[in-house]
């Protein structure tokens, strides 16, 4: 890799040993020779499987459950309903003060969307736990369910979750995320062209190879070890601590190589329940999704809408942005109110726009709660906003690369958050872009630069 | 549930063991056996982190019941290095920056073996076809086609 010491050679601190330096990955000799350990390398004599009953429904009150045939298959150890948990309702991101409560272990009256976990069953084989599942009977009074987020947030809507009492994310804002800088209607009366676009996505998948799951061991002090794939370890401790009104030093979490994830495994689902089951039988449980659990019921990358409307100068400069976003949280919040707040921040893009109104919402539907995948809240703003800007340059006629340079955001800029710009290097960014993919720009455009001499 | 008695052999030495008909060969060598680098990514014969090979052919252990092993000879990626000095496969995969995660790496290194032992100069085209049945979502599938051709590379040039 070269480094190119030209750009910002006065700014530039040169005291970097690492960057630029080729480094042999630290685990792949474990890789190819087939040593390295995931969590599911790991087997102790006398180790139970979990398998969760999962809600046939998108929306439905539980009337009653009966696991007395369940708990008579043989091989079964032990059944868990919502009773069994100490702090049955719990949100990840309550640690970090963001609430409310509310997504439950174990369905406790009501699903909230097709795939919840109802009724947790341990039993000494992989096959023993999956029939005695089968044999747990739910009675179920089906609701009316939504879908749509628009359809969500009209008036009348089914009520998806009543620890939010409403199907949208209360930020301390209102509502939605917002985001307001200039006057935009000004801005849009001034522009000379207007173009409003709206863009949506369909949640995503991450696939990875290795499916979520951990293993539990009873240490017979008190103490329980879990070995587990998860993404997120602090949070899957505090919250297991939460959940399980289990002291932190009562869990010894050990993580290790995740065999994928892409943020598909940040959230805290099969942790508190395995280590629930290994401290009421007393023995080591392993609870890991099959494929098509990992398909149908780990949380994807959120489903999003975004309206963008943009009022352009012939000359090139964007002078008002308005975007109400919406993301799809499916039933619960999981990490999705943060997603859809760092839409809000994302939506005005590198660029300088002096008029900017921004909403976003967190829409609650009956669908698989959404979560964290690699720059969730904003991957699929990037591609709506760079598709908006290449149809905003043909709308003027304009080169788009020329386009993006005439509105690229430059050191000392105020971006609509009122930050002031620090540090960008898009200007220079593109100028290598567009040598490497001989995309030709004006001279004009080559000579410029993202730093500027005492902003 | 009947037990039965299997006898293999699995990267040269000799394994015997009683399982339950109906048990996956992965979950005997993994669970039974001790032999964790074969691994279980979809159960359904569609991921290829499994993959073995089997009396010289390239078998999904996931697909293949431990009972229909009799007598075979079973080479997964665990058995590979010799006396602790890498397969030339292993050392490209590791030079070639060809793992991440490393969870599809024993399967794609076995679907590799595989094509070097029948075609050991093989174009582009045939290693792109012999790693069809093994998915990577992390790496990206060219550090892997470079890292098999250069084995390749590296093999013929022990040869000669």
């Amino acid at each position: 890799m070269e480094l190119r010491k030209n750009y910002f050679a006065d700014v530039r601190k040169d005291g970097l040993h690492e960057i630029g330096q080729p480094r042999p990955r630290l685990d792949s000799p474990g890789h190819v020779t087939g040593r390295t350990t995931y969590f599911a390398d790991r087997n102790f004599p006398g180790m139970l499987h979990l398998k969760m009953v999962r809600s046939p429904h998108h929306h439905a009150r539980i009337r009653s459950i009966d696991t007395s045939e369940a708990e008579k298959h043989p091989g079964v150890v032990k059944v868990l309903t919502a009773r069994d948990v100490p702090h049955n309702v719990y949100t990840i991101l309550i640690l970090i003060q963001i609430g409310p409560e509310d997504e439950t272990v174990l369905a406790d009256g009501k699903v909230r969307w097709k795939g919840e976990a109802v009724v947790a069953v341990l039993a000494e084989t992989e096959r023993a736990a999956q029939e005695a599942a089968a044999k747990v009977k739910v009675d179920y009074e089906v609701l009316p369910a939504v879908f749509d987020m628009e359809e969500a947030l009209k008036p009348g809507a089914p009520l998806v979750n009543e620890y939010h009492g409403q199907n949208y994310y209360l930020y301390d804002s209102g509502e939605c995320r917002k985001v307001r800088f200039g006057d935009v209607e000004a801005g849009f009366a001034q522009a000379d062209h207007i173009l409003e676009q709206s863009y949506q996505s369909s949640p995503i998948e991450h696939a990875p190879t290795e499916t979520t799951g951990c293993v539990v061991t009873p240490e017979g002090n008190d103490r329980f070890t879990c070995y587990t794939n998860t993404q997120a370890m602090f949070f899957t401790l505090d919250n297991t601590s939460i959940i399980l009104q289990m002291p932190g030093s009562k869990l010894h979490f050990v993580g290790g190589t995740v065999g994928g994830g892409f943020g598909g495994k940040v959230d805290v689902i099969v942790e508190p329940i395995a280590i629930l089951g290994a401290k009421l039988t007393g023995r080591p449980v392993c609870f890991i999704y099959s494929r098509e659990e990992e398909m149908q019921i780990s949380s994807p990358r959120a489903a999003e809408k975004i309206v963008v409307k943009d009022g352009v100068m012939k000359d090139g400069r964007i002078v008002a942005r308005k975007v109400t976003g919406y993301t799809d949280a499916g039933a619960y919040s999981r990490h999705s109110p943060y997603g859809a707040q760092k839409g809000a921040a994302h939506y005005p893009g590198p660029y300088t726009i002096p008029n900017v109104w921004i909403d976003t919402y967190c829409v609650y539907t009956n669908r698989t709660p959404s979560s964290a995948m690699r720059g969730f809240g904003v991957t699929i703003g990037d591609f709506a906003l760079e598709v908006q800007m290449d149809k905003l340059a043909r709308l003027i006629g304009l080169d788009p690369l020329e386009f993006r340079f005439i509105n690229a955001y430059r050191d000392g800029d105020t971006k609509a958050h009122r930050q002031p710009t620090e540090g960008a290097a898009l200007i220079e960014c593109m100028q290598e872009a567009s040598r490497a993919a001989n995309w030709p720009v004006a001279e004009k455009y080559m000579a410029m630069s993202s730093y500027r001499k005492g902003a | 549930m009947a037990k039965v008695p299997v006898q293999f052999t699995l990267n040269g030495s000799e394994k015997a063991e009683f399982v339950d008909s109906g048990t996956a060969l992965l979950n005997a060598l993994r669970d039974k056996i001790g032999d964790t680098s074969p691994k279980g990514g979809c159960h359904q014969g569609t991921c290829g982190a499994c993959s073995v090979i089997i009396d010289g052919e390239l078998r999904l252990s996931c697909l293949t019941l431990a009972e229909t092993c009799n007598g075979a000879a079973i080479i997964t990626t665990a058995g590979l290095a010799e006396a602790g000095v890498l397969h030339p496969l292993q050392r490209a995969f590791l030079d070639a920056f060809a793992t991440q995660c490393g969870f599809c790496t024993p399967g794609m290194i076995m679907a590799a073996k595989v094509l070097l032992d029948r075609t050991p100069n093989p174009s582009r085209q045939d290693v792109v076809e012999a790693l069809s049945g093994n998915i990577c979502r992390c790496t990206g599938y060219e550090p892997i086609i470079q890292a098999v051709l250069t084995a390749a590379r590296t093999n013929s040039q022990n040869a000669a």
